[in-house]
């Protein structure tokens, strides 16, 4: 059987800089997958080149055996593609529905979109509430709410989240990576980008381990929480 | 603290700043004071006022119009197409040689004034499109990642290039612009008396500012174009297409630019390939004074433009006695522009970008 996501030997540069060296991993169908690691390791690089927002200068991302690499940015959310960007990067001059209209951007059923939309607010009650507020104005715990809520209203197959814990209060945390466990249930498989290994590690299935742009270790989540290099640089276990 | 450490301290451009404010402000109260309590310079009655403040709202209508491809392109892009301008003459040029010369040589324009208008609307509207679609495509989506002052330089280029084109094609003479035998003389509305021509302008202007409103705020298009102006990657990635959105907005700046070409000729009555340039710089005026980037302040600033050039010259020029104040109508968009800076220079309603990202 072919993974979901199949990254194969993946160099990704900024100009000189070599952020990917190499990098190879997989998501199977209906799994949460962490992908941990520092500042600057390659996270979010990793997740742009997935996005296509850059191009690998060598090595291959596949989707359901289908190479992601012919496609514009543009293309992916109808493959069933999509990210809650670092930052959340939700349209801040733009209204909380419209936000998540343009979720939907790609798609022409009205009456499913309508639906999303119920199904997002039953999600985020707070988002609800909020609909007609300027999304700038919200607060950071509710833009996240926002940004993930907008990413499931084009339907993804695979959904990117990119640190959704930065920034927030632990309650907070505790919130939003229930409800990344709640979308998971409903059958949307995630590769969840984190420096919060701890949590990330809580309801991941496996993890991999990045560091400066190399992959140095990949197991069940349960080991990796066990193991003494995580323990000791992400978990912070003396 | 001693005295010479205090002076080291301030900063003397802000002093000159402030010596600058001051002396602007006594110098506009001087000038309206002189003007309405002593009379200064030629007496105006109360239909004198109410024409300039009225020549200035339809001038102020056109400022607008074209202020808005500034400001939308700015929205996307943050790039200052100065070619804007040229999109604006072209519609103008082509639609006078190609279709309005002839429909009145014919006699059709005063036969069909209508549809003798809306035939050389819709021609500049097209001219324009193509002329701003052909520029995004080839000058500038190739310099979409280059530093900013290499597109700012391609526009300068354009601009030039469109203009030597079009006076390649028909010429460096003054060309008159028909006008329909209907849009002579005046009307009176609502106790009000229009040159019928200005009225005109007026009401086109503002109905193509809600619709262009309406479009960026309703419809799906415009919601993208929003979209892309916030941020292009998160854009590409809610499906999208960005190259298409910023074209669209190019499109759609160059059609309301179109659509002031022809106005304009009706109210000046002569084209020619070299008109773009100063309504251009005006209305980018404008599109600073609202704050640029934003819709309703390039409204804004076109209407505010027209009427301080309409008013400001008999008003505070005259009162400070100045001798041929009208001459000075452009003297007084520039300094009202370099003003503004000063005082306010996220312009009338604009954010501070800088706080914008934040
Ligand atoms: N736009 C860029 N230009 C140049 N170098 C970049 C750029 N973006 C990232 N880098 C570099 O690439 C490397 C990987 O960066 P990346 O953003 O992928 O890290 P990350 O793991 O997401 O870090 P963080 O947890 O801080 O978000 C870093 O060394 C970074 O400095
Ligand atoms: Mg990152």
């Amino acid at each position: 059987m072919t993974a979901m996501l199949e990254i194969n030997d993946v160099h990704a540069y900024y100009g000189k800089i070599h952020a990917l060296k190499g990098i190879s991993l997989n998501v199977e169908q209906g799994e949460i997958v962490t992908l941990i690691g520092g500042n600057g390791a390659g996270k979010t690089t990793t997740l742009r080149t997935i996005c296509a927002l850059m191009r690998p200068t060598s090595g291959f991302v596949k989707l359901n055996g289908e190479d992601l690499n012919k496609y514009k940015p543009s293309q992916l959310a109808a493959k069933g593609v999509a990210m809650v960007p670092e930052g959340r990067g939700v349209f801040s001059r733009m209204t909380v529905l419209e936000n998540l209209e343009m979720g939907a951007f790609h798609r022409k059923d009205k009456a499913g979109i309508a639906e999303d939309i119920e199904r997002v607010y039953a999600l985020f009650p707070r988002l609800k509430e909020r609909h007609g507020q300027v999304s700038g104005t919200l607060s950071g715990g509710e833009q996240q709410m926002l940004a993930m809520g907008r990413a499931m209203m084009s339907r993804p197959s695979l959904l990117l989240l990119d640190e959704p814990s930065m920034g927030l209060a632990p309650v907070l945390v505790e919130a939003i990576f229930s409800t990344v466990e709640e979308i998971n249930r409903q059958g949307t498989t995630i590769l969840l980008v984190e420096q919060n290994a701890l949590m990330a590690l809580q309801i991941a299935g496996r993890g991999y381990v990045l560091q400066t742009g190399e992959i140095v270790l990949s197991d069940n989540a349960k080991s990796l929480q066990r193991n003494a290099m995580v323990q000791k640089v992400y978990l912070g276990v003396e | 603290m001693t005295l010479s450490q205090r002076l080291r301290d301030i900063d003397w451009i802000d002093v000159w700043l402030w010596i600058f404010r001051i002396l602007i402000i006594v110098g506009v109260v001087i000038g309206i004071v002189r003007k309405l309590f002593f009379g200064a310079g030629t007496a105006y009655g109360v239909d004198d006022w109410l024409d300039f403040f009225i020549s200035g709202l339809s001038q102020g209508g056109l400022y607008a119009l074209i202020a808005l491809g500034y400001t939308m392109v700015y929205g996307v892009l943050f790039m200052i197409n100065f070619a804007h301008g040229e999109f604006f003459m072209s519609g103008g040029m082509a639609a006078t040689y190609l279709v309005a010369s002839t429909l009145a040589a014919t006699g059709f324009m005063n036969e069909q004034p209508i549809i003798y208008l809306v035939l050389v609307m819709v021609f500049s509207v097209l001219t324009s499109m193509s002329v701003s679609l052909l520029t995004e495509r080839i000058a500038y989506r190739p310099l979409r990642r280059a530093p900013r002052l290499v597109p700012l330089i391609t526009a300068i280029g354009a601009s030039f290039f469109w203009q030597y084109i079009f006076r390649g094609f028909f010429g460096s003479a003054v060309k008159a612009f028909p006008v329909p035998t209907i849009l002579e003389g005046r009307v009176n509305v609502l106790g009000l008396d229009f040159l019928k021509v200005r009225l005109m302008v007026i009401i086109v202007s503002i109905v193509a500012l809600i619709a262009l409103y309406l479009f960026v705020q309703k419809t799906k298009t415009g919601k993208s174009i929003r979209a892309v102006a916030e941020d292009k990657d998160v854009a590409a990635l809610m499906g999208i297409d960005v190259d298409r959105a910023i074209a669209t907005t190019f499109a759609v700046g160059a059609m309301m630019a179109g659509i002031a070409a022809v106005l304009w000729g009706l109210v000046f009555k002569q084209v020619i390939f070299s008109m773009g340039f100063v309504p251009g710089i005006k209305a980018f005026t404008a599109a600073v004074l609202g704050g640029i980037g934003s819709i309703p302040g390039a409204a804004l600033g076109g209407f505010f433009l027209g009427v301080i050039e309409a008013v400001g010259p008999p008003l505070i020029l005259e009162g400070l006695g100045a001798p041929g104040a009208h001459q000075l109508k452009d003297v007084t968009a520039f300094l009202l522009l370099v003003l503004v800076l000063i005082f306010r220079p996220q312009g009338i309603i604009g954010e501070r970008l800088a706080e914008k990202k934040a």
